[in-house]
């Protein structure tokens, strides 16, 4: 299928307005989100160039590699990521994103002397590690409250996120609502047919997906 | 008897829960009816075009955007906007409204209404609540009670096919239920350890739900999907599609119109009765008018008044059924979103199979079995157990391969509830037209003023520290309490306006749901709520209008209408 990202764009505008894409053909809207990634990763999403795609494609890769099952990178979670970031995220945390993604490259210098995408898996790995403490920290501080018995705030903490948590979730989110991530990391049955309210599990046992 | 000289024995406005009930009851009584949808056309199944799409088919996940945001300023203030299910809210542009005080007002203008997007929590209301305004001295009294109700709740509950547990509790009556979905095992293991404390009044059962277990003519059984919202294949839960309308248009007598937005019930002065409904074509602007001899309203809570607000405004300002003062008042919804939850530390060796459509379901016990408390009223809880999935690693330390492998596997069992608390009538919180701002189509739009006030806010430090007491007494470790917060109208479950009464002085409906001003018109959906209970409130809709159409049905017969 050929489709410009003029038309994605038109097409997804028109879903967020409430008409055409929903209620078109369930195949479609499929290669549309597909197309929509392999797009960002050739051509760029919003903001972020096809190189940014990358560093962020390695970025997840090294959260979630590859193990027995496909990693971030297979299923194109960096695209994913872009996509998220210049749709959702407001324009403040969209520049906190981009501004990490630069403190993710210098702390690769720092420590290894090479940006991030020039660096061995290992590098990378321990960047992310230190990184990983980081944001989990500083976010443990901004979301402590002192009692079980106090209800948490309603609003939250308006700070702004820590960038790595804003990298991780987006990460974790775009992985395993994947169709890798849902099928191979995971277990899915569209429609299971019956219910066992206490079904044996195992050690190991992947998690089944939930449905859309 | 004469013969009609009226277009259609019976007219309904709208086709949501109450609507597809009135059109079914009617027509299968022998009544040629026009059901009038404001919406358009949603075809059962042919028009599920999301139902068995995976997370991964959706560009955001099914999450929502900026732009969505931007375009629906109600609909983002809660879960209903995602990219899932857009099109079945209803466009916030087009259809205005004002908010003199916050009110989050989810609508769904297509046909069957909200009925495709339910919760499918389906409860009967006990005396306890039929006598609460009586015992209380508050607003007014029910003019009917559970005994009037019981028959037309097994009716409804039979052929809309309701799963639950038979449980002899007598602020929540049983009903005419299919085989309940189980309890799973780490809410059986609380379930067991909570019925053995408070001396047996707290309980947690399973979620009575409008999803079949057992197949019903034209709509097969549960396949355990838990994507409801977006439309069954199977047919499996209760919607105007699925249930009601087929056997509707099995009788040859109905007529069915969609994108026909009811601007007013014409009424007849002479003959004290409604004449029929002006239609206004939603696409091109013309009008028409069709005569019925009676007028079931059934256009949802807000909209139903909203309609009888417009109508005979030459003979009452007000609008039809406005001559007790009472038309507009007495506005509820349930508040919820407060509870507590926790982790069970057990069962490390099960899981479930399948995605069970309910949770459980803990019966109202405050103000009741001899407690006494400073507030009215009382509140259930819906909740459910569940291993953690992915998304506890979000917070979790950890990056790398063994993170990625045990972020696959299920976390331990989680528990937690939220509270449904009854709102208490009240003749301050109201609904009026906004003489300034008009919709799409010319109409002056709603202007809604609600708030909860003292005895909900004192309700809720029960509503979470109940739940947190409950946790910890069976065990649960990590309790935490939450309040997430509330406005009225989050609960989508908007009850009262036009209320049943005793008396016309004071009310705006009957015992038969008959607007007391024009006894050819029925209001059978929420709006007629004389007080809200803390249950789920569409079945009793469904019992509601299915006695008030046999009643109307009757009373034609009789030459009474």
């Amino acid at each position: 299928m050929t489709i410009t990202r003029r038309e994605i764009i038109q097409q997804v505008t028109a879903l967020l307005g409430g008409a055409a894409l929903i209620g078109g053909d369930r195949l479609l809207a499929f290669a549309i989100d597909d197309e929509a990634l392999t797009q960002a990763m050739t051509e760029g999403v919003g903001r972020f160039t096809p190189a940014d795609v990358a560093l962020l494609d390695e970025i997840a890769e090294t959260i979630l590699p590859q193990t027995s099952t496909p990693g971030a990178k297979a299923a194109k979670t960096g695209a994913f990521m872009a996509l998220m970031v210049t749709d959702v995220y407001t324009p403040e945390s969209q520049q906190l994103f981009r501004d990490g993604m630069r403190s993710v490259d210098e702390a690769c210098r720092q420590a290894h002397g090479v940006p991030f995408l020039q660096a061995a898996p290992a590098q990378r790995l321990s960047v992310v590690e230190v990184l990983d403490r980081e944001q989990k920290a500083a976010m443990d501080a901004r979301l402590a409250r002192p009692s079980n018995r106090a209800p948490a705030p309603t609003s939250q903490n308006d700070d702004p996120a820590h960038y790595f948590r804003m990298m991780k979730e987006l990460a974790l989110l775009g992985y395993f609502t994947s169709e890798i991530g849902c099928t191979q990391a995971m277990r899915y049955i569209e429609s299971p047919g019956r219910y066992d309210p206490c079904a044996p599990h195992a050690p190991g046992d992947r998690s089944w997906a939930g449905h859309a | 008897m004469q013969r009609p000289t009226e277009d259609f024995d019976a007219i309904v406005v709208g086709s949501g829960i109450s609507g597809g009930w009135a059109a079914k009851e009617l027509t299968e009584r022998g009544l040629r009816v026009l059901l009038l949808e404001r919406g358009k056309n949603v075809e059962h199944q042919k028009g599920y075009p999301n139902a068995r799409k995976g997370q991964w088919e959706y560009p955001h996940r099914a999450g929502r955007t900026r732009a969505m945001i931007d375009a629906y300023p109600v609909l983002q203030r809660d879960y209903p906007l995602n990219e899932k299910n857009l099109d079945w809210w209803v466009n916030e542009q087009e259809s205005p409204y004002s908010e003199i005080k916050r009110f989050d007002w989810y609508r769904g203008y297509h046909l069957g209404g909200r009925s495709l997007t339910w919760g499918r929590q389906s409860y009967r209301l006990s005396d306890l609540d039929f006598e609460a305004n009586s015992k209380e001295g508050l607003a007014v009294d029910w003019p009917i009670r559970y005994a009037d109700l019981a028959p037309w709740y097994d009716h409804v509950e039979t052929h809309a096919g309701i799963a639950g547990s038979i449980e002899r509790l007598p602020q929540l009556p049983d009903g005419q239920f299919q085989p309940a979905m189980a309890l799973n095992c780490a809410e059986e293991t609380i379930a067991g350890r909570l019925a053995k404390q408070f001396n047996g009044h707290r309980r947690i059962i399973p979620g009575r739900n409008a999803n079949l277990t057992r197949p019903l003519p034209g709509r097969g059984r549960c396949q355990y999907r838990n994507a409801c919202a977006l439309g069954c294949p199977s047919g499996s839960y209760f919607s105007t599609q699925a249930s009601t309308l087929p056997f509707a248009l099995a009788t040859g007598r109905l007529t069915l119109k969609t994108e026909a937005i009811v601007t007013d019930i014409v009424y007849d002065q002479d003959r004290r009765r409604a004449a029929g409904v002006r239609v206004l074509d939603a696409q091109s602007s013309a009008t028409t008018e069709y005569r019925a001899r009676v007028v079931f309203v059934c256009a949802s809570t807000l909209n139903s008044t909203w309609l009888l607000m417009r109508s005979a405004t030459d003979v009452w300002p007000g609008g039809l059924g406005s001559s007790s003062g009472e038309l507009g008042h007495n506005l509820m919804d349930h508040h919820f979103r407060c509870g507590a939850n926790g982790v069970i530390d057990e069962h490390h060796d099960r899981n479930v199979y399948g995605r069970r459509p309910t949770g459980f379901y803990i019966p109202r016990f405050r103000n009741f079995f001899g407690d006494k408390r400073d507030y009215l009223r009382g509140f259930g809880y819906q909740g459910s157990a569940s291993r953690q999935g992915w998304q506890r690693a979000v917070a979790e330390l950890g990056v790398g391969g063994a993170f990625k492998d045990a972020a696959a596997t299920p976390g331990p069992w989680q528990i937690g509830a939220t509270a449904f608390g009854e709102m208490l009538p009240n003749h301050a919180n109201r609904i009026s037209l906004d003489p300034a701002k008009t919709d799409k189509w010319g109409l002056p739009v709603l202007a809604i003023d609600c708030a909860t006030g003292e005895n909900e806010r004192l309700m809720r430090r029960d509503m979470m520290n109940d739940m947190a007491e409950m946790l910890e007494a069976t065990g649960v470790k990590n309790v935490r309490v939450f309040d997430n917060g509330y406005f009225p109208g989050m609960g989508i479950h908007e009850m009262g306006t036009a209320r049943m009464g005793r008396d016309p002085k004071t009310s705006v409906l009957n015992a038969h749901n008959q607007v007391w001003d024009a006894m050819n018109v029925f209001v059978t959906d929420g709006s007629c709520m004389t007080s809200a209970a803390c249950q789920n409130p569409s079945l009793t809709y469904m019992a509601l209008t299915a006695r008030a159409a046999a009643f109307a049905a009757d009373e034609l017969k009789r030459g009474n209408l």
